[in-house]
């Protein structure tokens, strides 16, 4: 059970972390608008030369791992909805560290979300 | 086709595509962890040896190969789109998840989970509803 809440925390909490750094690489390279496969090759060589992008992939890489665990241990349709929380982290991230303005409308969506995952967590089976 | 509808609709693809990898990916990665025997012994040589394991099976790889698209996928994504957007509007790809858990892996998913699924339908439509990206002058 320790273990399980230890992975959970990983994937939650350090996966959601990796993203935001990801998040924050990108935005620093810029939009997108070539989707050809040598420019798509290029933003990622560019991307790669931001260092939060290197931080966020190794958060990324542990969360990975205890995502790889959980699922020894879980069902498939349990381990992702246990997850949830990762939603309101989200939200609050971008909001508190991207300094994102999330509107009213994404915060009850984003309300919705949890609840619905919630339910999913505490269902059996 | 005015650009913050170019905008929408380049979005909305790249989510779609995210929301059929990430699930894929995910499943075969499940399908393929079912096939070693679950952790019991947390020791670091041991988890080595797990993990080692896990990553000379050909199941895994394809999950990963699929989960390596999304990952490109997301961050073509995250170029221009809000991170507080685009997280909550994949998780569309739990619905798809547990549909593949269900048809691909024959997992039981009791009526309170599905309900929940239903729920979270409800929430993504809200927020797909909002803008994708922040406007300047709200900074």
């Amino acid at each position: 059970m320790i273990a399980q809440v230890i992975l959970y925390i990983l994937i939650v909490f350090v996966g959601t972390g990796g993203e935001l750094f990801v998040s924050r690489a990108m935005k620093t390279i810029g939009e997108v608008t070539d989707f050809r496969p040598s420019s798509i090759a290029r933003v990622v060589g560019r991307a790669m030369m931001v260092p939060a992008m290197w931080t966020g992939i190794a958060m990324m890489a542990v969360a990975f791992f205890a995502l790889l665990a959980m699922l020894s241990l879980a069902k498939v349709s349990f381990v992702f909805p246990s997850t949830a929380l990762r939603f309101a982290v989200a939200a609050f991230g971008g909001r508190i560290f991207l300094h994102e303005k999330v509107t009213p409308q994404r915060w009850f969506g984003v309300l919705v979300i949890c609840v619905g995952l919630l339910l999913v967590f505490f269902s059996k089976g | 086709m005015k650009p913050q509808e170019g905008l929408h609709v380049k979005t909305f693809v790249l989510i779609l595509i995210i929301i059929s990898l990430a699930p894929l990916g995910n499943t075969f990665l499940g399908k393929g962890m079912k096939l070693l025997p679950p952790i019991t012994d947390w020791a670091p040589a041991n988890l080595f040896h797990f993990f080692f394991r896990a990553m000379t099976s050909g199941t895994i790889w394809i999950g990963i190969g699929l989960l390596f698209s999304y990952f490109i996928a997301y961050l073509l994504v995250l170029s221009w789109a809000d991170y507080s957007f685009v997280q909550p509007a994949t998780s569309a790809s739990y619905v798809v998840i547990a549909l593949l858990a269900h048809f691909m892996l024959h997992e039981e998913i009791a009526p309170g989970r599905w309900a929940g699924i239903a729920l979270i339908c409800l929430g993504v439509f809200a927020v797909g509803q909002t803008q994708p990206r922040t406007p300047e002058q709200q900074l």
